[in-house]
């Protein structure tokens, strides 16, 4: 039954995934790819499950090696993400603010 | 923390991703959108660690803070011109995690087959998103060819590795253990797997390879939820997996190909384009000047070329001059120029370019004729006529920007090489063509030169 739950789980959130991507415009294409890929980083859940578990030292270091690549991708990600959306100005804000 | 408190606080969180990605669809709200999400990443990692089953915290602290400072410096140091680049390392960085997770998963007691499915497919899919995004990494920045790599039993042996997978995925469930022979093959596989997926895609299709790394990054995440019976990660990795989908598909649909047409073919090894005879009117900067001080309207289309002479900052310089002399200024992207989607929309951004002057192909197509100059920045595919009106062009119906329609185009080019199709562009030799040959930074700043002095 729990995996039945689960995947209803998915279903619906692979649509509502659809539902609120298909509306992005062009030009924020790439923050939206680097902001999702922050989140993709969201296995550092299931890392730090497994780095702090009792189930073996060698689970625990695979755990922990996970907990650091998927730290790479959450921080690096949301970092760059916003850093490139602050760069995006509208025309009036972009004129007294000349600097390049 | 009891675990239905930490499965609410899970629910909090999922509701905070998705908040942040609606809001993440508008310019005005994205940075809040942004802001959201990772707030909900905080309070989803938080809770985790609340969890009574985790018991050690040094290892934790010490790979997190490792990972954190290597995360933040990238993310800070990184030029915006290698954004792809960058975007491919942090993929196959989450995609290498979602396999660790499904591979320690193994070692929890009493997995049911269910589990183990699931656990390997987060091992396979992680998998294939780290070695795939390492090689589109190693093409990206140019540390190995960024051309297609073909070879001639290509499928036979992709196809002969798939069957292996799944061989030794079947043999491993019907004996799982964690120091299974077949476990370690499989990890070796979908390695391999990886890697051969990603050779044949050339440097022009990278934007559909990347949405697509980004895409399996997710889906990992979403399997890894599976192996540990995770709700959050299941919900923000399927978002993740289908706004990957969406914008692979958004890609395919910008080059007029299919998904499978992309990811089986090599690109150019198809017919034969007609070749195309002329002459080419070479300009240099002072006449270039004179014709743009008189234009009422001008189109900047940028591609590729221009993030490699990382001549955005002059190209908003000549841009402003542009307007100040009373010209209305535009710049038109086409939706896969460039190595990633919406590349050349960061850059202009990051050149101060306001994002109200970026127009989309559909826009700026229907009144190109009323251009007065289009200037076209080391772009040649996306703006080649032929995809309109040769039929045996390899690019024949790609939609494209029709700047040959403009009354005058400059192209701006480093020499009278082909693109990175390998096919002509006869809008080279157009009547209203003009070639402002040598390095686009350089041949604008010139440009710029003369509307100064």
């Amino acid at each position: 039954m729990e995996a039945v739950f689960l995947a209803m789980v998915l279903m619906l959130s692979i649509f509502l995934g659809f539902e609120l991507i298909s509306k992005v415009p062009a030009t924020l294409h790439t923050p939206l790819m680097s902001g999702a890929n922050a989140i993709s980083g969201i296995t550092i859940v299931g890392a730090l499950i497994s780095a702090g578990g009792e189930a073996g030292a060698m689970s625990s270091y695979l755990g922990a090696a996970a907990v650091m690549f998927a730290m790479i991708n959450v921080a690096g990600g949301y970092l760059v993400t916003n850093r490139m959306l602050s760069m995006f100005k509208k025309k009036d804000t972009s004129q007294t603010g000349g600097k390049s | 923390m009891s675990t239905v408190m930490i499965n609410l606080w899970y629910v909090v969180a999922a509701a905070l991703f998705i908040f942040g990605l609606k809001q993440l669809g508008s310019p005005a709200t994205a940075v809040r959108g942004n802001m959201l999400s990772s707030l909900a990443m905080v309070i989803a990692i938080a809770v985790t660690l609340l969890n009574k089953e985790i018991l050690t915290f040094e290892l934790i602290l010490v790979a997190a803070i490792i990972g954190a400072v290597i995360g933040a410096i990238t993310a800070q140091k990184v030029e915006m011109t290698s954004m792809p680049e960058m975007v491919a390392l942090f993929n196959g960085s989450g995609g290498i995690a979602s396999l660790m997770v499904g591979w320690a998963a193994l070692y929890n007691m009493g997995n049911t087959t269910f589990t183990d499915v699931t656990i390997l497919l987060s091992i396979v899919i992680g998998g294939m998103t780290f070695s795939g995004s390492i090689l589109a990494w190693g093409k990206l920045s140019e540390v190995m060819t960024s051309a297609a790599v073909v070879f001639g039993a290509q499928r036979i042996v992709n196809a002969g590795i798939l069957v292996g997978l799944i061989a030794c995925s079947v043999l491993f469930c019907m004996d799982p253990s964690v120091d299974s022979p077949y476990l370690y093959a499989v990890i070796a596989l979908s390695l391999l797997f990886g890697v051969m997926a990603v050779l044949p895609i050339g440097g022009a299709d990278m934007p559909v390879v990347i949405s697509l790394l980004n895409s399996y990054s997710g889906l990992a995440a979403c399997a890894a939820g599976f192996a540990i019976n995770n709700n959050i990660l299941i919900v923000a990795g399927s978002m993740v997996g289908a706004a990957g989908i969406i914008l692979t598909n958004i890609m395919c649909k910008a080059m007029n190909r299919s998904l499978g047409h992309v990811l089986f073919s090599g690109f150019g090894a198809v017919k034969q384009a007609t070749k195309v005879e002329g002459e080419v009117k070479p300009i240099v900067a002072e006449d270039a000047f004179l014709i743009l001080e008189a234009a009422q309207s001008v189109t900047f289309v940028p591609g590729y070329g221009m993030a490699v002479a990382q001549a955005q900052h002059v190209v908003r310089e000549l841009g402003e001059l542009l307007e100040k002399n009373g010209a209305e200024v535009t710049y038109a992207i086409h939706p896969v120029a460039g190595r990633m989607p919406g590349h050349m929309n960061v850059l202009l951004a990051e050149a101060n370019v306001p994002y109200d002057q970026l127009v989309e192909m559909e826009d700026i197509n229907p009144r190109i004729d009323n251009v007065d100059v289009a200037v076209v920045i080391g772009a040649n595919d996306v703006v080649n006529p032929s995809a309109r009106n040769d039929e045996n062009s390899p690019i024949y119906g790609m939609p494209i920007i029709n700047v040959d329609q403009a009354r005058t185009v400059f192209v701006l080019k480093r020499s009278m090489g082909s693109g990175f199709s390998g096919v002509d562009n006869p809008l080279f030799f157009g009547d209203n063509t003009r070639m402002l040959f040598g390095d686009a930074k350089q041949s604008i700043a010139a440009v710029v030169a003369e509307f100064k002095g």
